[in-house]
């Protein structure tokens, strides 16, 4: 059993996986776009964007109570430190995105509306250079991300087809 | 196993490399802020001056909406007038248009912002046509001639630039929100409006000189006085079509007066808390929702891409020269 994330982590890896990649396509799509669906795809982004945050919380209180695989025992120590940097950065990029992002409509005074189900307060008197710090900070994580995510899902299928060894399957 | 893989990070990308063969926000703000950029400053609307106020609800508009601002009773507001154009020195008398923007922050939740402009009705109905138009604007008379002569559906903005006169004072202008918005009441229904401020006085440019005309003219009036609009709420019947902000609605349609707008203080643009706020018509409280029509949808991409600039040039210290004047 200890070959393999738990059905829970595989479900939560997946489902955020194709989550985050949907969030950051949108997020590049609706900042290029003036149609008439520009702000439509916006509310989602916010609102998905929150349930992103919420899942991510829930996702990491879970694995603390979940064995892990071992990796690969042929992996040299500093091979197995960069793939736990790798993990703890994907963890903490998937905090960082929708922080920035609710703290920088906070800064401009616009209150972020969550599926219309509820409302997220903003401030009440805005703040224009908060805002531009995590409108940046934003943008320049999500470059970060996809970069990262790339490298993550090349090594995934590095130790597949070409090390053959158990590291993507056991994510399956 | 392979292809699946393959699909999940192909998909993205194909999806990504649709570049948008129509104009984007950054082409249209580019073009807004033409040649020369003013740094810290709107890219367009860049040169006007904070005000503040209350709006005072009489509640006649209850019934259409449950927007808080409407109940009976008193919002404070801070707003700006301003002329259009990327210049923020431009000379108050010769730019074409003059405009009133509003922001409500009723509470952490619900907060709205206005910006409004004197004629009724843009020209055209949607971005795309928008954009030929300022480039035209920006080719000089003839250009702009034949732009007209090509556009059936500016006639009815045409109408109201032939009849046009500019006042003396902001106080004095009618400011339009051109785009139709739905008010939702309680029971969920929908009623599309337009709304415009009605002043409440007339002023005559005679005597108005210098590059601060109007501006100069606020501080005097509002030295001396309060000033006052009348915020009259166009209710569209099945005959008018929500969507297109070039056509003008009959004069027939009936009008309710939701209050007064009372403006008491004003502030120099870069003092004043009006600069850092973004007058992004698409942030609405609960009981006030956007139409489909296309302008009024890209104002929101456009206006984020011109606050972005601004933001990042203030805080990289572009004001501060100015500010210690
Ligand atoms: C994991 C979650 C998120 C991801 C991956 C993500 C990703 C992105 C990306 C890639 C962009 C385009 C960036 C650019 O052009 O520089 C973007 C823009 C944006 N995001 Fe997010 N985002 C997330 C969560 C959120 C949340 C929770 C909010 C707000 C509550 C939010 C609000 C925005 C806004 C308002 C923009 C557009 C800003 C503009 O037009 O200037 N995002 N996001
Ligand atoms: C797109 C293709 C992806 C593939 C093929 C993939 C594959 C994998 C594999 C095989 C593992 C297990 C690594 C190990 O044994 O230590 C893993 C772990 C992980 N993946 Fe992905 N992944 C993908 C996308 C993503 C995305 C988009 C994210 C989030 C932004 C993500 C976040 C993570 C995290 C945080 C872990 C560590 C799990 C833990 O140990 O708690 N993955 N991934
Ligand atoms: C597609 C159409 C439009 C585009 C692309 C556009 C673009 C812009 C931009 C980029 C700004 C500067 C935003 C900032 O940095 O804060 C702005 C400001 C403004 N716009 Fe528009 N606009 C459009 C239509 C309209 C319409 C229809 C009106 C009037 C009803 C209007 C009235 C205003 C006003 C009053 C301001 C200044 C607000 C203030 O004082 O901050 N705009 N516009």
């Amino acid at each position: 059993m200890n070959n393999r994330f738990s059905l829970s982590m595989r479900i939560f890896h997946w489902a955020m996986a194709a989550l985050l990649i949907s969030l950051l396509s949108a997020g590049l799509l609706m900042v290029q776009s003036l149609e008439p669906w520009q702000i439509t795809i916006l509310g989602l982004h916010k609102s998905f964007g929150v349930l992103a945050a919420i899942l991510v919380i829930i996702r990491l209180l879970n694995r603390f109570r979940n064995m892990v695989p071992d990796l690969p025992s042929d992996l040299s120590a500093l091979q197995k430190a960069i793939a736990r940097l790798s993990h703890v950065l994907l963890y903490g990029f998937m905090l960082a995105m929708p922080i920035s992002g609710y703290l920088m409509q906070y800064a401009a005074g616009r209150p972020v509306e969550v599926f219309s189900l509820f409302r997220l307060p903003a401030s009440l008197s805005v703040d224009i250079q908060t805002y531009s710090i995590f409108r940046e900070l934003h943008g320049w994580l999500a470059l970060f991300l996809m970069a990262l995510i790339c490298l993550h899902a090349v090594a995934a299928l590095h130790h597949h087809f070409v090390r053959k060894d158990n590291v993507l399957k056991s994510m399956l | 196993m392979k292809t699946i893989f393959m699909l999940g990070l192909v998909l993205p990308c194909i999806a990504l490399a649709q570049q948008p063969s129509k104009v984007t926000p950054q082409q249209f703000v580019n073009l807004q802020e033409g040649d020369i950029v003013h740094k810290g400053f709107r890219r367009a609307h860049a040169k006007g001056i904070c005000i503040s106020g209350e709006f005072l609800s009489n509640g006649s508009l209850t019934k259409y909406t449950h927007a808080k601002v409407f109940e009976k009773g008193s919002t404070p507001f801070i707003g700006r007038f301003s002329i259009a154009g990327s210049n923020p020195s431009a000379p108050d008398l010769k730019a074409p248009v003059r405009s009133m923007a509003l922001s409500f922050a009723t509470s952490a939740t619900q907060q709205w912002r206005v910006a409004m402009n004197t004629p009724p009705v843009m020209a055209v109905s949607d971005p795309h046509t928008f954009y030929q138009q300022i480039i035209a604007i920006k080719a000089g008379p003839e250009a702009i001639q034949k732009f007209f002569k090509d556009h059936p559906e500016s006639q009815d903005f045409l109408n109201w630039k032939s009849s046009y006169q500019p006042s003396g004072s902001f106080a004095a202008e009618t400011y339009n929100s051109i785009n139709a918005f739905y008010l939702i009441n309680e029971q969920d229904e929908k009623q599309a409006v337009r709304w415009h401020m009605r002043p409440t006085l007339t002023a005559t440019p005679e005597g108005l000189k210098g590059e601060d005309a109007l501006q100069q003219e606020l501080q005097q009036r509002l030295a001396k006085e309060d000033i006052v609009f009348d915020w009259v709420y166009t209710l569209a019947t099945e005959a008018d079509n929500e969507n297109d902000p070039a056509r003008a609605w009959p004069n027939s349609r009936q009008q309710i007066t939701a209050g007064q707008l009372v403006i008491r203080d004003w502030q120099f643009q870069l003092k004043g808390e009006c600069h850092s706020i973004n007058y992004d018509p698409l942030v609405l409280p609960e009981g006030i929702e956007p139409t489909a029509d296309p302008i009024l949808r890209a104002r929101s991409g456009a206006y984020a891409e011109s606050y972005r600039r601004r933001a990042r040039e203030v805080l990289n210290g572009a004001l501060e020269a100015n500010s210690n004047e």
